[in-house]
């Protein structure tokens, strides 16, 4: 009535990509670069403007209500902010067993699986199982979401900076709870993290994001290794190591993020990039394959051949 | 204890745990009986409630209370003083007895100040978290509607409907009810936008629940405590605008005893008696004030500490 649209904001534009089974696909990529978009689109909790949505070849953003109720089962997510991701008047067993009860299991037996999970996930529901989040540490709170995202049984978890708002400590704790249950549970994980060093640690495949669109994507392997797109190289010189011949002098990447409602012509990272040519500020470049499972957009791999970049170079 | 290194996926606390035995176990206080725990500790909300609930007796064991028909009054006894024989408060310009007619104005004075109170709650809220939870044009159509009856200052706008409607109790109530929605229907759409953006709503969303289990025990849940504090904030308000419509006499009518219609009687034997007029306005400073302590302690009990 009132409203007027002043700007439309593409915080995540033509990103495509698979997750295979009982992988784990990193996602990584600086802050407001629509990382949490794009994990909240996977899950249908916000509907894309256009694109397909595949789970195990089913159409999920052609799912009718009922149908789509039984898909949520199978994909489920763990937020990053363990403060607001529970509800402050709910027993964390009740937090957890919510999800039981919606998709119609006896209280009885929703309460007993929410036990276990949280006994399996580190927290003795005899201590903590009748606690309120308040009373809960960071840690023990993302543990809670943990099990709460996993009481349905699903396949795929999407972890939306799971343990970027956790103290280091805590965060191995929780990493290494991640991957035994991932085993035990035959999971696919989508990570989802600005922290390199975390998604190097986690992940098998990488996908790189910039301001919105995939930079770059490959084997985590591939891409400490051999780093291609002058972003990627950027996030891995920024990242803290504890070789102090490899100490920074200075920021391998200075300024923020241009502004998403009107980012840069052709490639979007050309106004931070130390190479970037004329041709960039003409047309995104594309992703181009540079090896096996190892593909880059950016114009300075335009004339190698894909081959002689293949791993291993 | 040994010192044991913490292995993958277990706390420390784990560890601890495992040595308690099962009874002993906390089980911590729930919400409502932290909320009564701290209220017990608040000794100013203690006294405003005490207060309040002998005023709520009194006024509900009028006709046991009473000793005098409010309103059979006696020519030759009027305006006597505080103290006189038989009538302890005096007694008004007609002569009838100021203690009866405190006491049964008390119902009166209460049941116009809560019952507003308690409809915007119930309008507002439902109001209140339809808009803020649909959000779009419903919002719009919701809000900017508030806005509109928002847009007169209270007391005219109780003054407006009221003259309109004509004056009598259940019209003072429908004025009030009016004036006291749009307030409570903001507060309702200001709590409800901020709960609903946070992610344990849409962790729900993501499990599949459904829109009445998610504002059922998600939403209502943490929503529902501040709006009944921000009501019981406009008790007294309340209170004080039903006085006021009576004594503008657009309220109760006579000879119905009602504290704000006795203020509006007394007013002329003032020079004659001062103490005896002041009386209903005590009763209504005390009412408003008690019932404002206790809202104000009831905010700071129920402040969670997330």
């Amino acid at each position: 009535m009132l409203q007027r649209t002043y700007a439309w904001v593409r915080a995540v534009d033509d990103v495509s990509f698979d997750v295979y089974s009982n992988e784990t696909l990193g996602i990584v990529g600086e802050s407001g670069c629509g990382k949490s978009t794009l994990a909240r689109l996977v899950l249908r909790l916000i509907e894309p403007d256009a694109g397909t949505l595949r789970f195990a070849g089913e159409d999920v953003r052609a799912a009718r209500p009922p149908r789509m109720k039984r898909l949520r089962r199978d994909m489920q997510l763990v937020f990053q902010d363990p403060y607001a991701s529970l509800n402050p008047r709910l027993t964390i067993e009740d937090a957890v067993a919510f999800s039981l009860l919606v998709h119609g299991r006896p209280r009885a037996e929703a309460r007993e699986r929410a036990r276990a999970l949280l006994g399996r996930v580190g927290l003795d529901p005899r201590l903590y199982g009748r606690r309120y989040a308040h009373e809960l540490s960071g840690g023990q709170r993302q543990r809670v979401n943990i099990a709460r995202a996993l009481v349905l049984d699903p396949k795929l978890l999407v972890l939306d900076e799971p343990v970027s708002a956790l103290d280091k400590s805590v965060q191995a704790q929780v990493l290494n709870l991640l991957s035994e249950l991932k085993l035990e549970r035959a999971l696919t994980y989508v990570f989802i993290s600005h922290d390199l060093n975390v998604i190097e640690y986690v992940s098998s495949r990488v996908l790189v994001m910039y301001l919105g669109e995939v930079v770059e994507t490959g084997s985590a392997e591939a891409l400490s290794r051999s780093p291609k797109h002058p972003y990627t190289q950027a996030l891995f010189a920024s990242a803290p190591t504890m070789d102090p011949d490899r100490r920074m002098d200075r920021p391998p990447l200075s300024g923020d993020p241009p502004n998403p409602i009107d980012p840069p012509s052709g490639c979007r990272f050309r106004t931070r990039c130390a190479f970037a040519m004329p041709q960039c500020a003409q047309a995104p470049p594309a992703l181009r394959a540079m090896g096996p499972d190892h593909a880059v957009a950016c114009y300075l791999y335009e004339d190698a051949p894909a081959t002689t970049t293949a791993a291993g170079r | 204890m040994a010192i044991r290194a913490v292995g993958p996926g277990e706390s420390p606390d784990v560890v601890m745990a495992e040595s308690l035995p099962p009874a002993v176990a906390l089980v911590p206080m729930s919400y409502w009986r932290t909320v009564a725990w701290r209220l017990t500790r608040d000794r100013a909300t203690l006294v405003a409630g005490g207060v309040l609930l002998l005023i709520v007796l009194s006024a509900v064991l009028a006709p046991w209370l009473a000793p005098y028909d409010p309103s059979a009054g006696s020519i030759r006894l009027r305006l006597a003083s505080v103290g006189a024989a038989g009538h302890p408060l005096g007694t008004d310009e007609q002569g009838r007895d100021m203690l009866s007619r405190l006491l049964w104005g008390g119902r009166m004075t209460l049941i116009a100040g809560l019952t507003p109170v308690l409809v915007a709650f119930v309008v507002g809220a439902a109001l209140g978290v339809l808009a803020g939870y649909v959000g779009g044009l419903t919002n719009t159509l919701v809000m900017r509607t508030m806005d509109i009856f928002y847009a007169f200052p209270a007391v005219l706008l109780a003054i407006a409907i009221s003259g309109a409607l004509g004056p009598g109790l259940p019209n003072t109530l429908i004025s009030l009810s009016i004036v006291f929605i749009p307030r409570v229907v903001r507060v309702a759409e200001s709590a409800t936008v901020q709960v609903k953006g946070l992610e344990y709503i849409a962790a729900a969303r993501a499990s599949g629940s459904g829109v009445i289990p998610i504002v059922r025990h998600h939403l209502l849940a943490n929503v529902l405590g501040p709006i009944l504090v921000f009501a019981s904030t406009q008790v007294s308000l309340s209170i004080i605008l039903a006085a006021g419509l009576s004594f503008l006499g657009l309220g109760v009518t006579p000879p119905a005893a009602e504290w704000g219609l006795m203020l509006s009687a007394l007013r002329q034997s003032i020079y004659v008696n001062a103490i005896v007029p002041a009386l209903p306005g005590l009763a209504i400073f005390v009412t408003s004030m008690a019932f404002n302590l206790l809202s104000d302690g009831l905010r700071d009990a129920m402040e969670i500490r997330a």
